[in-house]
Order: structure tokens, then C-alpha cells, then sequence
């Protein structure tokens, strides 16, 4: 059980590096950046479970829990990490709008000006 | 004035940063004001920035600290901590040299904007993407602490994407917007698993306390690998540069500029990760040569397939990815002797180092230039350019210091740095200076035929204006570093650049302790 959630998270990152190289699709590939995203975002906060461990909220803890509070740190980057992600999420997205107007379609191998 | 010496790293970071919420606000009462908003805080991000580096460089580089709410600031470990928890900043010689760059290039490309940009609307949005890269770039210098440089690091990718697809009425600066966005986001997320790795292992993120805790074990030297792939794909080294070429030769001309300070400040991470936080753990040899194998990669890909290029933007987007190969070959015979640490060893750090800088000037230089002929030509297609020197006379002469100085070309900064590369490389390995001198003698032969498609023989279009005033000042402001590097290197590599190759070569020790004490 101990290393589940990193087998899952690294599974998730190898699925989205799959789907960045592979797929034709302009937002098959924002997926892929989305997806992989999320592996990074799973495993660092299975970076930062501890197996009984207690938020640290020193308000009204008991001094015995205090030993037991995890270090906040992985949970602080995974939220920063999902407020980057859904910034470039639009961002990528709102691209691919744009493209689809110019090029009226969203295939990889037909937008493609910018070569050698 | 105390006050302002001692907070002025963090609000160097916090200057753009508010400049980019209050340029909107004020676009509201009119473009000059707006504009005048904007040199103003521009100006002022660019003094704060030339205090931090003189206050650093007063200390001949050695690392001075600044503590996020500690009291007194440079605080690191509160009462009995063995772990630096707060973020820091943590500013030493290098980072001093990288935050003067990044002003330059800053204050040449606001100015050239103002007429570049005077016709079109949008200005309310370009300007605060502008300084929000700059803060993120000034950040990704400054910080101690690896989180806070991924942060950073995502910020100035965010901001630098906008920029690239500022002109959404090209079809084509979509697709470089794209494309840079999905290698930027994907490098990102390398970094933040690498950040994960080290982590987990060690329990902090500061580069200082990491630095005293990394070996050479399986997860660390994963981490290695990550944060080099990462921050090369950022600097665009080859074989991952493809994006750079979009987005240099899509963007608009000063964001082009910025671009190469954006991408300096990945590969200053880069030197940071080797020098600093891996120094002592690592074999330095091999890693060494393969950075060098790189560097020397980047310099061919680059060269050869710009003598292929019609596009004058795209061009100078291929000129640019061979210099970063200068810089990595520099320091990358630089770090292989890092550990028996010969002289030739400095100097090629040296050589590296202060290519920088003249790259930044030399290239920002040419882009601006190259900015001011397609406005001018209304064409960027070399093809169906000509004789632009015959209207162009001031554009066409700062067009031509750029070239001869990106080529190597004496008296200009670009032969300057280059022989401390030729000498240093050669003494590694003969085959490394003959590679690099092969690539400026071909660079050269490049911008000559750019130099004479676009300038030369006779006039092909009508209506050709010389560039604006702001534009042929800020070029002109570039064009006088160029020529004032390559007549004075010897003052300048010493004041500016030994301390800053000292800061990383010998300065892993000073760095860690100004943290962790001892």
C-alpha cells in the first residue's frame, strides 16, 4: 500500500507524456499537459502524508498531537502548483481558440507554418 | 536611504509587480500617461536594480541574504532551527551580473516599445505582461529558495506566452505561443517533480541547505536530471530548442529582447543547479563533457540551419540559440574542472559569463534592428528586401555593429568574450576551439548575407522611413554597450565578471554558509 499512490502518480505523468508526444489534437494535447499536471500534483501530496498525522494547527492542540503534526510544505506547493496549472491551462486553451479560428481546424500536421 | 538599500532585492521583485497592476488602471486616462507610468517605473526597477548589484558587487560578490519577515532581515535559523523554513533571497555575485543584464534589456526594450507600439491599441495589456515577466525574471535571480524559483519560473513562462501571442491577427504567433506554452508547462512539471524528489529526501527546499544535504544517490541524480533537462529545454539548448526559434521569431521585437534575458535566467538556474546545489556531489567530469557535447551541439544546429533561413527574425532566433551554445561550452569547461580547478578552468567560466552579457546586447541589439526594417519594409522575407540602407542609413550602421559583434568580430564585445572561450576550450581540447571559431567564421558569413540582402544594392521598395527616435535611441543605447565592452573588456570583466564566475566556481561554500552559518 505504501507505494501506490506514487506508482498512480507516476502512471498519470507517463499517460500525459504519452498524450503531449502522440495525440494530433490541439486539446488532446492541453489534456496531456492537464494530466500530467495532476501526477505531480498527486505525488507530492503523497510526498506529504503521514500515517496518523494532524494538520498544524497549534489552536487549542493538545501538547501530545504536537509531535505528530505534518510540516505543511508539500500542501502549500500542491495548491500553488494548482493555481500555475489553471493558469496555463486557460492560457494553452485560449491558443488553441485562436487557432482554430485562423486555420479552422485544431489537427497538429495542418498547422504547421512554422518550420526548419 | 538605509532602508531602501537594505529592502531593495525584494522590491526590485516588487516594482514590476506593481507597476503591473497599476499600468492598467492608469491606461485609463490616455497613452501618455500610461506610457509615462511606465518609463517611470521601468526607470525605477532598473536603478533598484543597479543598487542591488553595486551593493553586492561593494562586497566583491559574496552572497548577502534577505529573509521573507525575519528580524533583522538576514535571520536564517530563529532560535535553535537546524532548517531554514522561511523563503529567502539570496543575492550574490552571479545573480548581481544576471539582475544587471536583465535591467538593460529591460529599460532598451520599454523604450523601443513606446514607438513600436504607439499605433496599435492593447498597450494597457502588453505593458503589465512586460513587467510581470521582468519580476518574474529579477525573481528567478534573486531567490534562495527552489520553490520560489519554480514560481517564478511559471510566472515568467505565463507572462512570456502572452507576449509571444500578443498579436492574435497572426495565425503564426499562435502557433509559437503554443508551442512555447506546452514545452514551458511540460519543463515546469519537470522541475516541480525534481523539487518533489529533493524534497522528500531532505526535507527542505532552500538551495543552500539542499546543497549541504545532496549526494550522489539514485533519487538526487534522478532530481540532477530532471532540473538539466528542464532548464536547458527553458534556455533552449539544443536538441531542445525548437521552441526558442518560434518564439523569438514571433514575438514582437522587443519581447524578442526580453526573451534572451528570460532564457539567460533559465540557464543561470541552470549554473546555479550545477555549481551550487550539485557541485560537490556529483562526478563533475562526465556531466561536464555532456553539457559540452551540448553546448557544441547547440552551436552547429543553431549556425547551419541560420545560413538556411529567409526570415530575418527567424535568422536572428537561430543566431541566438548558437550563442547559448557559447555560454554552456564556457562554463561547461568550466564545471568539468571544477574539481582540479586549473587557470584555463576560470577563464573559460570567465569567457562564458561575460558572453552573457554581450549576447543580451548584441542580440537584443539585432532584433530590435530587425523589428524597426519589418516595420519599416512591412516584410520580414530577405527575398523581397533590398536596398534598405539607402533609407535606413542609421538602422542599416546599428544593424551592422550587431552583426560583426555577434560574429566575433574585433573591436566589438562579442570577440572579447569569445577569445577567453577559443583560449580556455583550446586547452580542454583543441577540437572544442576549432568548433567554436568555425561557428563564428559562418556566423559571419550569415549576417554579411543578411547585412547585404536587407541594406545593400539597389532600392526594391518605395516609401521606406527610417526607424523613430525611441527606436534608433534604444538601439543606440544597446549599440553603445556593445562598443564600450569590446574597448574596455579588461574593466569590465573585472569589476562585473570575476566576481560573478567567482560566485559560482568557488562560491559554493560562501553561499551555503551565509545560510546555514559556520
Amino acid at each position: 500500500m505504501g507505494n501506490f499512490p506514487f506508482v498512480v502518480a507516476m502512471l498519470l505523468v507517463i499517460l500525459g507524456l504519452y498524450t503531449l508526444l502522440f495525440k494530433r489534437n490541439l486539446i488532446k494535447l492541453v489534456i496531456g499537459a492537464s494530466l500530467i499536471e495532476t501526477g505531480v500534483n498527486l505525488f507530492l501530496v503523497a510526498l506529504g502524508y503521514r500515517t496518523a498525522g494532524i494538520a498544524p494547527i497549534y489552536t487549542y492542540a493538545p501538547p501530545a498531537l504536537a509531535d505528530r503534526m505534518v510540516l505543511p510544505t508539500p500542501q502549500a506547493l500542491t495548491l500553488t502548483s494548482i493555481v500555475i496549472g489553471l493558469a496555463t491551462t486557460a492560457l494553452l486553451l485560449s491558443f488553441a481558440v485562436v487557432i482554430h479560428r485562423h486555420y479552422g481546424t485544431l489537427d497538429v500536421r495542418e498547422v504547421k507554418e512554422l518550420k526548419g | 536611504m538605509n532602508a531602501l538599500s537594505v529592502h531593495a532585492p525584494v522590491l526590485l521583485v516588487a516594482t514590476p509587480l506593481l507597476a503591473a497592476f497599476v499600468v492598467p488602471l492608469v491606461a485609463k486616462l490616455g497613452s501618455t500617461v500610461r506610457n509615462a507610468v511606465v518609463g517611470v517605473f521601468t526607470l525605477l526597477t532598473a536603478s533598484l536594480a543597479g543598487l542591488v548589484a553595486a551593493n553586492v558587487l561593494a562586497g566583491s560578490g559574496a552572497p548577502s541574504v534577505y529573509v521573507f519577515g525575519a528580524n533583522p532581515l538576514n535571520l536564517t535559523l530563529p532560535s535553535g532551527m537546524h532548517v531554514p523554513i522561511r523563503i529567502l533571497f539570496e543575492v550574490d555575485g552571479m545573480s548581481a551580473f544576471m539582475i544587471l543584464i536583465t535591467a538593460l534589456v529591460a529599460v532598451a526594450a520599454t523604450l523601443y516599445s513606446f514607438s513600436y507600439f504607439k499605433e496599435h491599441s492593447g498597450g494597457e495589456m502588453y505593458y503589465p505582461l512586460l513587467f510581470l515577466l521582468l519580476a518574474a525574471i529579477f525573481g528567478m535571480e534573486e531567490t534562495g529558495d527552489l520553490f520560489n524559483f519554480f514560481v517564478f519560473l511559471e510566472i515568467a513562462g505565463i507572462a512570456a506566452c502572452g507576449l509571444i501571442g500578443f498579436r492574435p491577427w497572426r495565425g503564426r504567433s499562435q502557433e509559437a505561443a503554443f508551442k512555447t506554452m506546452a514545452l514551458y508547462t511540460l519543463s515546469g512539471l519537470f522541475v516541480l517533480i525534481a523539487l518533489g524528489l529533493l524534497y522528500g529526501q531532505h526535507g527542505g527546499l532552500n538551495i543552500a541547505y539542499l546543497s549541504s544535504r545532496v549526494g550522489a544517490g539514485m533519487l538526487d541524480l534522478v532530481a540532477l536530471g530532471l532540473l538539466v533537462v528542464a532548464l536547458g529545454t527553458k534556455a533552449g539548448v539544443a536538441p531542445m530548442h525548437m521552441w526558442a526559434l518560434d518564439a523569438y521569431g514571433e514575438a514582437p521585437a522587443p519581447i524578442s529582447a526580453v526573451l534572451v534575458a528570460s532564457s539567460q535566467a533559465s540557464l543561470y538556474g541552470l549554473f546555479r543547479v550545477l555549481f551550487t546545489l550539485f557541485g560537490a556531489a556529483v562526478s563533475v567530469a562526465a556531466l561536464g563533457w555532456f553539457l559540452i557535447a551540448l553546448s557544441v551541439l547547440t552551436l552547429f544546429v543553431g549556425v547551419t540551419m541560420a545560413l538556411l533561413q529567409k526570415d530575418i527574425k527567424r535568422l536572428i532566433a537561430y543566431g541566438a540559440v548558437s550563442q547559448i551554445g557559447y555560454m554552456l561550452l564556457g562554463v561547461g569547461v568550466g564545471f568539468t574542472t571544477s574539481g582540479s580547478r586549473p587557470a584555463y578552468g576560470f577563464v573559460a567560466m570567465q569567457g562564458g559569463i561575460f558572453h552573457m552579457v554581450n549576447d543580451a546586447a548584441c542580440i537584443g541589439l539585432l532584433f530590435l534592428a530587425a523589428g524597426a526594417v519589418h516595420r519599416a519594409s512591412g516584410t520580414r522575407d530577405l527575398n523581397r528586401m533590398g536596398g534598405l540602407g539607402h533609407d535606413m542609413k542609421w538602422t542599416a550602421a546599428l544593424f551592422a555593429i550587431g552583426a560583426l559583434a555577434l560574429a566575433g568580430v574585433p573591436p566589438f564585445n562579442g570577440f572579447s568574450s569569445k577569445l577567453l572561450i577559443y583560449e580556455s576550450s583550446f586547452a580542454a581540447s583543441p577540437i572544442l576551439a576549432a568548433i567554436a571559431i568555425l561557428s563564428s567564421i559562418l556566423l559571419l558569413a550569415v549576417f554579411m548575407k543578411v547585412f547585404q540582402a536587407a541594406f545593400l544594392g539597389p532600392r526594391l521598395l518605395e516609401n521606406v522611413r527610417e526607424a523613430s527616435r525611441g527606436m534608433l535611441v534604444s538601439m543606440l543605447m544597446l549599440a553603445v554597450v556593445v562598443v564600450v565592452f569590446g574597448l574596455f573588456p579588461g574593466f569590465f570583466v573585472d569589476k562585473l565578471v570575476t566576481p560573478a564566475a567567482k560566485a559560482l566556481w568557488l562560491g559554493r561554500d560562501a553561499y551555503v554558509r551565509a545560510v546555514l552559518g559556520g
